[in-house]
């Protein structure tokens, strides 16, 4: 295995800028791997590195490290299928912001990654283009929906990767793979050019190997405000590397409703032996209360559902995508492009949220689903009263086998349990690997008050030195 | 005018037993003429080649996102203002729900439970509220193609989709077809002053919805409404709104019961067509659209509106009855009807300056005078057509008027007058000259009165009647010396002279 | 609980045919999922403001300024099927 790939993606770009490195090389190095993909991470992959490349990255912030980037992301010219059959081939004739900026910030489209149709699932079994495996064992899944990218990533495929998090689509998948993943502050990351699954919780965040990474990544995503996305915001302050060795004087609130039943003794196991080492570094540690995040999921299920199912309407067979006619007419087109083109968990999805918007049901589902995330956001503003940052585990579970969870939709969407507050709160929350269980990942998870982005790395940053977790199996 | 006045339905006209009142709401959708659409960057088209005008936004391309046009939002205020509503100080946008070719997103951004608008009044009309959409595109159907399995085929064109629309939404304060023509007038002469809209119903860019229903008079709850589509003239409107209001009594009479249901009315046939049944109403699954945030009206985006108001009828009307004394039905006229109000100003300075170089106002009764000539006999030579491209200059007309009011000519003589002003243009007082219409009354009134003694010489029996007290023995006098000066003499002159020859 | 006839109203409004073993199937997940998710109406949310935006921003408004539409040809790249320059369809009416 080419010693390149061993490279973190931050020494790599020091190196092309140092000119001791090519990044032509470099792009080549990866994208001969990722040509060899048997995970089924990749949807579409570049040929070669683009003109801009060649010696470009040395000027530039991310030195010409190449970049994967999750399907359902416009790329121009590029297909961005978000993982649904309902578009496939489907080239879109503009790029996604955060996508432009990285690629200015010298971050090369690498290639297109699987994911769950339309970012709905926890499996990456939703996706119209097969299923993605994890590296680690390819019985069990990368989690989702992002799994292309963490697999990607884990794998030494992509140096680094661009995933996105609505209810824990890159928290989930970087803990069951054993990478660094970070959901930013809702707003911070531009969405325009984001295909949507559900508008108020989405949001764009960095897979990387460890800490570092990430933040190189992220520093180049947030800024400005993206005039093209009414809900984006200016970031307070410039993402800056994390180098904290000490945790003396941070607070960490261990709230009591996300790591108590539900969550497999091995995962709590681990996450109890990194609470020790927070200590040991100087943290105090001590059971906080976020009384409402159990009622989480429900209040997910609604409110994403609901938005989803207006998000997708616009996929009717009319300006792109699939088309299946038939011979009676508008409607008849219409039933049957959104029959064949949509796969089970979209439409359980659709109708789910179609049933909760209805007139007659609006007030019992959604508008109740709206005062519970209320709720939720203040449990976490009380917390963060006491508490620097809150801890829990990533996922409950490690990587389940493959078409294990398929049958009881409701079994899968357990699997956010606890990732899924923090994106209905909108504040920033990171999962970085924190050992194995039975030869598997398991994933801690960090999460603090809206913006406080910088605080969250440097934290991570001392634990990830203190777990000392090796990733490079995967990458063999 | 009194609603009662204005109510003049088939109900009220020809009803012995029930007395069935008519009432209606309209719902207006008004193309706001900003440079760019509502949500996107695309300038608005008229009539480019399809699909010229679009982008990723427009289109609802997967991944892109709306921004709100902020001079929509100041049309949208000045409307507002316009119509005395209350202006909310945040607004929020929803979507609605449904499925059409010509809506790419599956969704409508419209406004919902807080609009930009609402509770506000023009003229006789209260207005319930007005909020901010995005329009549809446009569906053209092209017959049979093969390429679809033999099915009938439409074409979408998106030029027009996301063009900025405020709908404006009255209270059910109308009585009848002919008023809701009036009122539309009324709004349409508004907006075209606030300078926001084209205002154009033949070119979609006014458009009127009616919900129509019946009532026996006094009544206060509402009876089952209809709503009616596609009325895209102000003379279909009328017709449309007159044709179901006499349905709706008709089936009440009949013992029958008015069903919910929207009709779209037939231009070629004058007639309402089903539509759709109540039990295929919408269900448009309404909640805020995520993608934006709310408009918080500041006080900048308030100034920046009031700045930008013009004098609006309902203002206009109210000062030529205030300050220049004219009567109701004239101000109210060349109110809605701004360009006769324009030329009636024009022609007022003229009167003004000719008189004594404008130092003193003309008289009240010459300025009405000179309403009435405007409203009544230039319209009724010009009909609809824009007086300030006649042949008639308003120094003209104000020539003719000031000839009447001190009486050198008579109202028939300036009615000739105003006749060759109309055909050829030129100057009044020439017309006088050439055509000897030069009047007898007032500084004539020497050439006047041997004409006057011969006329009591011819009517000696009149003349005694006159003597005895009886008024109305006048007729064959003045008859005669107005055929001796083929109508130039002043009448009110002529009867002044009679009864001073005969010391009655 | 999600009855049969209540499955096909909402796969009509969204657009969706479904099978017959598809509509049973979607019944009983359906009512799985609604009977978990109901458990928020143990809470009592009395005079609890909904959250649509969980950052409280207002007026992100753009200037009134053209910037460049799509050439035609890009606009109909993806189009299932064109007629004279438009996106055709079976017509709503047929
Ligand atoms: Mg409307
Ligand atoms: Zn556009």
């Amino acid at each position: 295995m080419s010693d390149l790939i061993e490279l973190s993606a931050g020494e790599a770009a020091r190196r092309v800028q140092a000119g001791e490195l090519d990044p032509v090389e470099l792009f080549e190095a990866y994208r001969d791997r990722a040509a060899r993909d048997d995970l089924n991470a990749f949807t579409w992959l570049a040929d070669s590195a683009p003109a801009s490349t060649g010696g470009a990255g040395a000027e530039l912030a991310l030195g010409g490290v190449p970049l994967a980037v999750k399907d359902l992301f416009c790329t121009s010219g590029v297909p961005s299928q978000a993982g649904s059959r309902i578009l496939e081939g489907y080239r879109p004739p503009y790029t996604a912001t955060v996508v432009e900026r990285l690629n200015r910030a010298g971050a090369p489209l690498l290639g297109k990654t699987n994911q769950d149709e339309f970012a709905m699932g926890s499996s990456n079994e939703n996706s119209g283009y097969g299923p993605v495996l994890n590296p680690w064992d390819r019985a069990r899944v990368p989690g989702g929906s992002s799994g292309g990218s963490a697999a990607a990533v884990a794998a030494g495929l992509a140096p680094w990767a661009l995933g996105t998090d609505t209810g824990g689509s890159i928290r989930q998948p970087a803990a069951l793979c054993g990478v660094v993943g970070l959901k930013p502050t809702y707003g911070a990351v531009s969405r325009y050019g984001m295909i949507a699954f559900a508008s108020s919780l989405d949001q764009a965040g960095p897979f990387a190997r460890d800490v570092s990474d990430a933040a190189l990544l992220l520093s180049q995503m947030v800024g400005e405000r993206d005039p093209c996305d009414s809900t984006s915001l200016a970031f307070p302050e410039p993402i800056t590397m994390p180098d904290a060795r000490r945790l003396d004087g941070v607070r960490l609130g261990v709230p009591e409703e996300l790591t108590g039943e539900g969550i497999e003794p091995g995962v709590l196991t681990a996450f109890e032996d990194t609470l020790r080492r927070a200590e040991e570094l100087g943290a105090s540690v001590r059971r906080c209360r976020l009384p409402h995040a159990p009622h989480g999921l429900s209040a997910y299920y609604l409110l994403a559902p609901a938005e989803a199912s207006s998000n997708l309407a616009r996929y009717d067979g009319v300006r792109y995508g699939l088309r299946v006619d038939g011979e009676d007419g508008l409607l008849a087109m219409y039933t049957r492009t959104r029959h064949d083109g949509f796969g089970a968990e979209v439409k359980r999805r659709i109708m789910l949220g179609t049933y909760a918007l209805s007139s007659g049901y609006y007030d019992a589902y959604y508008g109740r689903a709206q005062r519970v995330r209320t709720k939720i956001a203040g449990d976490f503003d009380s917390a963060f009263q006491e508490f620097d940052l809150v801890a829990t585990p990533t996922s409950p579970t490690v990587a389940f086998e493959l078409g294990s969870r398929t049958a009881d939709p409701l079994s899968m969407y357990l699997s956010d349990f606890c990732t899924v507050p923090m994106s209905l709160a909108g504040i920033p929350a990171i999962s970085i690997p924190n050992g194995l269980s039975d030869g598997l990942p398991t994933g801690f998870q960090l999460a603090g008050p809206a913006f406080s982005e910088n605080r969250v790395l440097d934290v991570a940053f001392a634990l990830e030195r203190a777990i000392g977790f090796d990733g490079s199996p995967a990458r063999r | 005018m009194s609603e009662r006045e204005r109510t003049d339905s088939p109900g009220t006209r020809d009803t012995p037993g029930v007395d069935l009142e008519p009432v209606i709401g309209l719902e207006i959708h008004v193309q706001l003429s900003t440079r760019t659409k509502m949500f996107c960057g695309c300038v608005l088209s008229f009539g480019e080649p399809p699909n010229t005008r679009t982008c990723p936004v427009c289109l609802g391309l997967p991944g892109t996102l709306p921004v709100v046009n902020e001079r929509a939002i100041h049309f949208g205020l000045m409307i507002g203002m316009a119509l005395e509503c209350e202006l909310a100080p945040r607004s929020v946008f929803h979507r609605k729900n449904y499925f059409y070719p010509d809506l790419p997103k599956g969704y409508q951004i419209s406004q919902y439970d807080e609009p930009l608008a609402r509770r506000g009044r023009l003229g006789e009309v209260r207005i319930h509220r007005v909020h901010l959409e995005e329009d549809a595109a446009k569906l053209v159907h092209v017959g049979t193609s093969g390429r679809i399995h033999g099915s009938d085929v439409s074409v979408v064109d998106f030029n027009r989709g996301g063009t900025p629309l405020v709908e404006i939404v009255t209270e059910p304060d109308v009585r009848s077809g002919e008023q809701a023509r009036e009122w539309l007038t009324l709004l349409r002469t508004t907006l075209r002053q606030l300078g926001v809209s084209d205002v154009d119903m033949s070119q979609g860019s006014l458009r009127c919805d009616a919900n129509v229903s019946v009532r026996p008079r006094g009544s206060k709850e509402l009876g089952t409404k209809t709503e009616l589509k596609n009325m895209n003239s102000f003379k279909f409107l009328e017709q449309g709104i007159r044709a179901e209001v006499e349905r709706q009594i008709e089936v009440v009479r009949s013992g029958g019961a008015v069903e919910q249901e929207t009709l779209h009315f037939d231009p070629s046939t004058g007639t309402l067509s089903l539509l759709r049944s109540k039990e295929e109403a919408h269900d448009y699954r309404y909640f805020p659209e995520p993608d934006l945030i709310p408009v918080r009206v500041t006080d900048e985006m308030l100034a920046a509106a009031r700045h930008a108001l013009p004098e609006l009828p309902a203002a206009r009307a109210d000062r030529y009855e205030t300050t220049l004394g004219l009567n109701t039905s004239a101000a109210r006229h060349l109110a809605t009807r701004s360009e006769l109000g324009e030329y009636f100003e024009d022609a007022l300075r003229e009167l003004a300056a000719a008189s004594d170089g404008g130092r003193t106002p003309p008289p009240e009764e010459t300025v009405q005078q000179l309403a009435n000539w405007v409203t009544g006999e230039l319209v009724s030579r010009l009909g609809e057509s824009d007086p300030r491209e006649s042949n008639v200059s308003p120094s003209a007309l104000a020539g003719v008027v000031a000839m009447l009011a001190s009486k050198s000519i008579s109202v028939g003589a300036a009615r000739q007058v105003l006749d060759r002003l109309v055909a050829e243009g030129g100057d009044p007082a020439q017309i006088v000259e050439l055509e000897g219409l030069a009047g007898l009354g007032g500084d004539a009134a020497e050439e006047l009165a041997p004409i006057v003694a011969a006329a009591i010489e011819a009517h000696p029996e009149a003349a005694a009647r006159m003597r005895a007290g009886n008024d109305k023995a006048i007729g064959p006098i003045v008859g005669q010396v107005m055929r001796e000066t083929r109508g130039r003499a002043d009448g009110a002159e002529v009867t002044r002279l009679v009864r001073e020859q005969l010391g009655v | 609980m999600i009855e049969r006839e209540q499955v096909l109203h909402i796969a009509r409004l969204a657009r969706l045919s479904l099978s017959e073993d598809e509509v049973t199937r979607m019944a009983s997940e359906l009512s799985k999922v609604l009977e978990h998710v109901e458990k928020i109406n143990e809470l009592d949310l009395e005079d609890v403001r909904p959250t649509t935006h969980v950052v409280e921003v207002e007026n992100a408004l753009r200037a009134d300024e053209p910037r460049p539409s799509l050439p035609r040809e890009v606009v109909l790249e993806s189009a299932p099927e064109v007629i004279d320059g438009g996106f055709a369809v079976p017509s709503p009416q047929a």
